[in-house]
């Protein structure tokens, strides 16, 4: 009884909290609608019994991804009347990308109801862990038979990670930066003097 | 708690929903008086460095000051800048707090006394944690007003920065406890070094990453000295400037909330929680719970003393502490240990 109020108020949410990201006016709004969403979506995991799933997905996603969408979208100044003012101008490329969605859609739940994929079961290398709680099966299955594959993702986002620094890296000279060490070795006695100034003169620096 | 309901002749999941329900307040409202309490002994603490009085007018030694303070906020009236973003304005501040009682859900206050002891414990916190960033960058944007926005930009930068380096830390205990659930976690430090002291902090390679966990939780709950987000002398308040009343009270309870379960997290993963210090039978007479909450108030008086002695930081510091030495060494860290444990057949 819990577990079916429950799904059906994640699950009325999460589609709720979709629909107003994309109908909202403010960008900002639409990101935490977003947010919304995500930590619906990781409630409905906690219900399936994926809970590691469901942490990270807030981890991730709502811990850092949105964090960031916020802080660029925060940012932006906003012009109402020039965000619709190319509505006409973009709309058959929308039209063309929503029906693209439309139709992954329509296939993803065709590929659903054709039946469960039977991933790895013939060799036996990936039955499930009897009694293994989400983590060791996770673990177990991503660093025995996907190992490859799991390091190859670690790689490529090595690599992207690097492209990104490399690409927005810039060497100025007119900046000045900080030098840590020589600030921590800089002394009381080396960094003030006493003047001495005679009464009603002033002091030159 | 269900076992009883369940005796009472309810059915399993009446039982159970009013179990949770009162596990939920039994947890909650102490938090929240503990609270009120430890923002007094935050003053006195503070006052005694400065050799100040502190609060000393309300109730006997002052006692009553942070009631009195919390009464006076309640009958203020609630002021709304007219170009904020009004539904946001008044979200942020129960975020903030919601978020900061959220976390305690799963933390083991004694061998039995934990509200939902789950697999994934430690990393719902970091979940929880990671969170607690959203009541501050809303409400520095929804004011409307620049210097509640420099605050939430600091804040969220700052945030993220120490998460990273917080998640490294963490894992080098996991890696050693063999869990994410916390109570196995305490369970693991019983008499971890020389079979008599209770406690990773006592492990010579784990007792560095409790001393960056301290730093770093103080970064992440915004003590000083990494009071950036709301430096009185750059920002006025920070991302509470535009607010008054209870909503600026909430910021107020939920800051505290979060320092006190900072504190309760270095006892539960480096301080051996619930356990007595030592591994010996006289001291498991102590119930679980004293220990447990001398811990907190242990370490609470720690970030007191930190914020009492110590300068704030530089922005600039700041950061480079988070990126250029807690993560590498945190990173390294976890090579180190993990390499240890598997020369030495820890997982064997």
């Amino acid at each position: 009884m819990i577990q079916v109020i429950a799904f059906y108020l994640f699950a009325t949410l999460c589609i709720a909290a979709g629909a107003l990201t994309i109908l909202a006016r403010n960008p900002v709004h639409s990101v935490l609608w977003l947010i919304v969403a995500f930590f619906n979506a990781a409630g409905l995991m906690v219900l399936v019994g994926a809970e590691f799933i469901a942490m990270l997905l807030v981890i991730v996603y709502v811990g850092a991804v949105a964090v960031l969408f916020l802080f660029v979208v925060m940012m932006l100044d906003i012009d109402f009347a020039e965000l619709r003012a190319g509505f006409i101008r973009n709309f058959p490329l929308g039209f063309a990308l929503a029906l693209v969605l439309l139709m992954e859609l329509v296939l993803g739940i065709g590929a659903y109801r054709a039946g469960a994929l039977k991933l790895g079961t013939p060799d036996g290398t990936a039955a499930p862990l009897a009694g293994a709680n989400n983590i060791e099966a996770i673990g177990a299955l991503l660093y025995s038979r996907y190992l490859f594959l799991f390091e190859a993702a670690g790689l490529v986002l090595l690599v992207a990670m690097i492209g990104a620094i490399v690409l927005t890296h810039r060497q100025r000279s007119d900046v000045r930066g900080q030098n840590i060490a020589k600030q921590n070795a800089r002394r009381p006695d080396e960094a003030t003097h006493n003047v001495k100034p005679e009464v009603g003169k002033g002091v030159s620096l | 708690m269900t076992a009883f309901f369940q005796s009472l002749g309810l059915s399993f999941e009446a039982a159970w929903t009013i179990a949770t329900v009162a596990g939920i307040l039994l947890i909650a409202f102490p938090v929240m008086l503990a609270v009120a309490i430890v923002i007094y002994f935050d003053r006195k603490i503070w006052a005694a460095m400065a050799l100040r009085k502190g609060p000393n007018v309300v109730g006997p030694f002052g006692i009553l000051q942070s009631f009195a303070d919390g009464l006076k906020v309640f009958l203020q009236e609630t002021i709304i800048p007219s170009a904020a973003n009004k539904g946001l304005f008044l979200i942020a501040p129960i975020i903030t707090f919601t978020v900061a009682l959220l976390a305690w859900a799963v933390i083991p206050f004694s061998a039995t006394a934990i509200l939902s002891n789950i697999n994934v414990g430690l990393l719902y916190i970091l979940a929880i944690s990671s969170l607690g960033v959203y009541g501050t960058v809303i409400a520095g944007w929804s004011s409307n007003s620049k210097y509640p926005f420099f605050s939430a930009m600091r804040a969220s930068a700052q945030m993220i920065s120490y998460e990273v380096s917080i998640g490294f830390i963490l894992i080098c205990v996991v890696l050693w406890a063999g869990s994410f659930n916390l109570q196995t976690i305490v369970e693991a430090q019983k008499g971890h070094v020389f079979g008599i002291i209770n406690g990773f902090v006592a492990n010579p390679l784990l007792f560095p990453m409790w001393v960056m966990f301290l730093i770093s939780g103080m970064a992440e709950t915004q003590r000083a000295p990494f009071d950036l987000t709301e430096a009185e002398s750059e920002l006025v308040a920070g991302y509470q400037t535009e607010y008054s009343s209870m909503a600026f009270a909430l910021y107020w309870l939920g800051e505290y909330a979060n320092v006190l379960l900072m504190c309760a997290l270095n006892a539960v993963l480096f301080w051996g929680g619930y356990l007595p210090p030592l591994d010996i039978p006289v001291l498991y007479a102590v119930p679980g719970l004293v220990w447990m909450l001398g811990k907190i108030l242990f370490f609470f008086f720690i970030f007191s003393w930190v914020k009492a002695t110590v300068p704030r930081y530089r922005y600039d510091q700041l950061m480079r502490l988070g990126w250029k030495v807690f993560l590498p060494v945190s990173l390294a860290w976890v090579v180190i240990v993990s390499g240890y444990l598997m020369f030495t057949g820890h997982f064997a």
